[in-house]
């Protein structure tokens, strides 16, 4: 089995609170920014038309949470319902990684999101909504507090508040491994052809 | 054992079973510009080739101008990204269908119009709405690119199985009420994460009356609902649609297609995860008031606030749209003034949109305050426009008459907002800055854009 990126196992940093729903990717990542055709780069662009008063991006919004220097250097993305939703646009976690972010943590993901967040080695927690309000409390409280996210145990700890947390074993396993999707699936290559085999001429 | 529509599509491609997961095969892989380019480097770099260039179509859309042809027209790097497309085509034995050429549209408006796609396939982009798609009894649903560099690689995807829901619109249709409605008026009332983790099965007397062009709108927006997908059961309105055009099965391949394509229903004791009945009498012409999909109201009812919700969650998003939107509680629709109105996108630029705005557009003039446009949503769709005159009654009541593309839906060429412009739009998404930072918009159905560019503000259809 081909490795690919490095795998994901524990991260412990401090947590930036983006306190809304429904984040869609059109905010995290404009469409302006999705002309390239390479996957760096975008970091400096994350949450645009929030994180800057200007088009040029030289202005940041001091009132955007992202901006704030208790928040500087969060490598943890606190957040809430629906997070991701809308355009598929692989760019919005190229984009949250390119940042600096190895996980968000909401209460729950869009799905194409969710599955881009996987695809890319930046690991979606998804809590209910009574563990977020104790994360977001803890954060905004002390901003300097360590949350701590635990794969192979499936935890987020923070001080002393443990929260678990479900992912599937799949997808814990490749994160985990940095496993190579594509190559895996290409061992499967015999089934694959077997399955065309067996496919009317006309489907 | 009784199976739903979707779970007769889905077993009928499973190549493998991995874990809780299945290994998929995908049928038809449609791509643009945007979201292939990295997927063809990581190919590229892993010196991998693409499986089945045949089962593999490619169109320009995304970046494209709408006023010009020529590939550069909205600056250099939208011109690389579309050259890099064609190369990326042209290296790999892919069918592209470019700016300029005959067959080129939206990926949502040539795929069907072409007989791409057809009932019980798979069917992937790196589009979230491919689930338009959905309107022919196939499963489609929107992927990342580094699930498009999975599919051109392997034809296959590693998924697993959705939840399933029903969605009922019972009874008959009221005159004015259009498939954009409908589904207005269904994220309404589930909300715009309503269906997360389900595939759709739209079903019931007012969807089985709708026409091909109408279904695809109500699929369309299901990712609009977070809904993997959506779908519709195939019957003779689906096979006449699809019936001699260019992809579809020829002969005895079309008797036999044809055959198969009609066990493609959920059985009659088939079991959903989630059951959500709509009475289509109920629904009246639909306007967006605030900055998701979900935040819906019928024309004449009063923009809510934040009093109107229980869910603490949607009252700081009421108070956050509507702070955005520039609109009061209380306040009516009627009485917005709108400056621009837009008719087109992959829900709502098919010739049938079209024909149902220049019936409005035919009863009077654009207002001075309006600047309205009309993308049609593919190079056929123009055609077809323009052989029935509707391109003149578009042009004489003051809309401008543009070349097929995405345009202002998202606005990656220059078809952009400016901060505090407003637009009825047909289109699928009134995220902030969606169509421009700052800009507000407004989704309507293509007869209530165009009465809004001829009243200059939102107007009831109906009255017209």
């Amino acid at each position: 089995m081909s490795e690919n990126k490095q795998g994901f196992t524990v991260h412990s940093g401090t947590a930036c609170p983006l306190d809304q729903a429904n984040v869609d990717t059109d905010q995290i990542i404009p469409k302006q920014f999705l002309t390239s055709v390479s996957r760096a780069g975008f970091g400096k662009h994350l949450f645009h038309d929030w994180r800057y008063l200007d088009l040029e991006e030289k202005e940041p919004n001091p009132e955007f949470v992202l901006n704030k220097p208790e928040y500087q250097g969060a490598s943890v993305l606190l957040t809430r319902e629906n997070f991701g939703c809308g355009s598929s646009r692989e760019h919005a976690p190229w984009a949250l990684a390119d940042f600096g972010f190895m996980t968000v943590i909401a209460t729950s993901f869009a799905d194409i999101f969710y599955g881009n967040c996987i695809n890319n080695q930046l690991l979606p927690v998804a809590l209910p909504s009574s563990d977020m309000d104790k994360l977001f409390a803890a954060v905004k409280q002390d901003p300097s507090t360590t949350i701590v996210v635990d794969l192979p145990n499936q935890q987020v700890r923070a001080g002393e508040q443990v929260f678990t947390f479900d992912i599937a074993e799949h997808h814990k396993t490749n994160l985990i491994k940095g496993l190579d999707a594509i190559g895996q699936t290409l061992e499967l290559t015999p089934q694959i052809e077997a399955f065309e085999a067996k496919q009317p001429a006309w489907a | 054992m009784a199976k739903t529509l979707y779970e007769k599509v889905w077993q009928a491609h499973i190549v493998d079973q991995i874990g809780d997961d299945s290994l998929i095969y995908i049928d038809r892989h449609l791509i643009h510009e945007v979201t292939s380019p990295q997927a063809f480097a990581g190919l590229e770099e892993k010196g991998r080739k693409v499986r089945r260039p045949d089962r593999t179509f490619a169109t320009m859309d995304h970046s494209i101008s709408t006023r010009s042809l020529a590939l550069d027209a909205c600056g250099p790097q939208n011109a690389l990204q579309l050259k890099t497309l064609a190369d990326n085509c042209e290296k790999n034995g892919i069918q592209l269908y470019p700016v300029g050429h005959q067959k080129q549209g939206i990926v949502h408006v040539m795929g069907p119009e072409l007989g791409l796609v057809q009932p019980g396939m798979t069917i992937v982009c790196g589009d979230s709405h491919t689930a338009t798609h959905g309107a022919f009894g196939a499963l489609a649903f929107g992927i990342g690119t580094s699930q498009v560099e999975h599919v051109l690689a392997t034809q296959t995807l590693k998924q697993s199985r959705a939840k399933s829901m029903l969605i009922n619109v019972n009874g008959e249709l009221p005159v004015g009420i259009t498939a954009k409605d409908i589904i207005l008026a269904i994220i309404g009332e589930i909300g715009h994460a309503g269906a997360t983790g389900h595939v759709i099965e739209y079903a019931g007397d007012a969807i089985r009356s709708l026409s091909m062009e109408e279904r695809m709108t109500i699929c369309n927006m299901s990712i609009e609902a977070g809904a993997k997908a959506g779908m519709i059961a195939p019957d003779d309105t689906t096979f006449s649609y699809l019936e001699g055009r260019e992809f579809a099965p020829k002969g005895d391949d079309w008797d036999d297609a044809v055959a198969y394509w009609k066990t493609l229903y959920s059985d009659s004791d088939a079991t959903f995860d989630t059951v959500v009945e709509l009475d289509a009498q109920d629904i009246a012409p639909q306007v967006t008031w605030g900055t998701n999909p979900g935040q819906v109201i019928g024309v004449n009812a009063p923009v809510p606030g934040p009093q109107d919700f229980s869910d603490p969650i949607e009252i700081e998003s009421a108070k956050k749209a509507l702070a955005y939107m520039g609109l009061k509680a209380g306040e009516r629709l009627s009485d917005v003034p709108v400056s621009h109105v837009f008719i087109g996108s992959c829900t709502n630029s098919r010739i049938e949109d079209l024909r149902a705005a220049a019936v409005i557009a035919a009863k009077g003039k654009v207002a001075s305050n309006v600047t309205a446009m009309v993308v049609p949503g593919s190079a056929a769709v123009k055609r077809q426009a323009e052989a029935e005159g509707l391109d003149e009654i578009f042009i004489s009541a003051g809309f401008e008459w543009r070349l097929p593309g995405c345009s202002m839906c998202l606005g990656m060429n220059d078809d952009i907002l400016t901060a505090g412009d407003r637009c009825a739009s047909t289109s699928n998404r009134n995220f902030e800055g969606r169509q421009g930072r700052g800009a507000r918009t407004h989704l309507v159905s293509p007869a209530m854009a165009a009465a809004a560019a001829i009243k200059g503000h939102f107007a009831d259809v109906r009255e017209l």
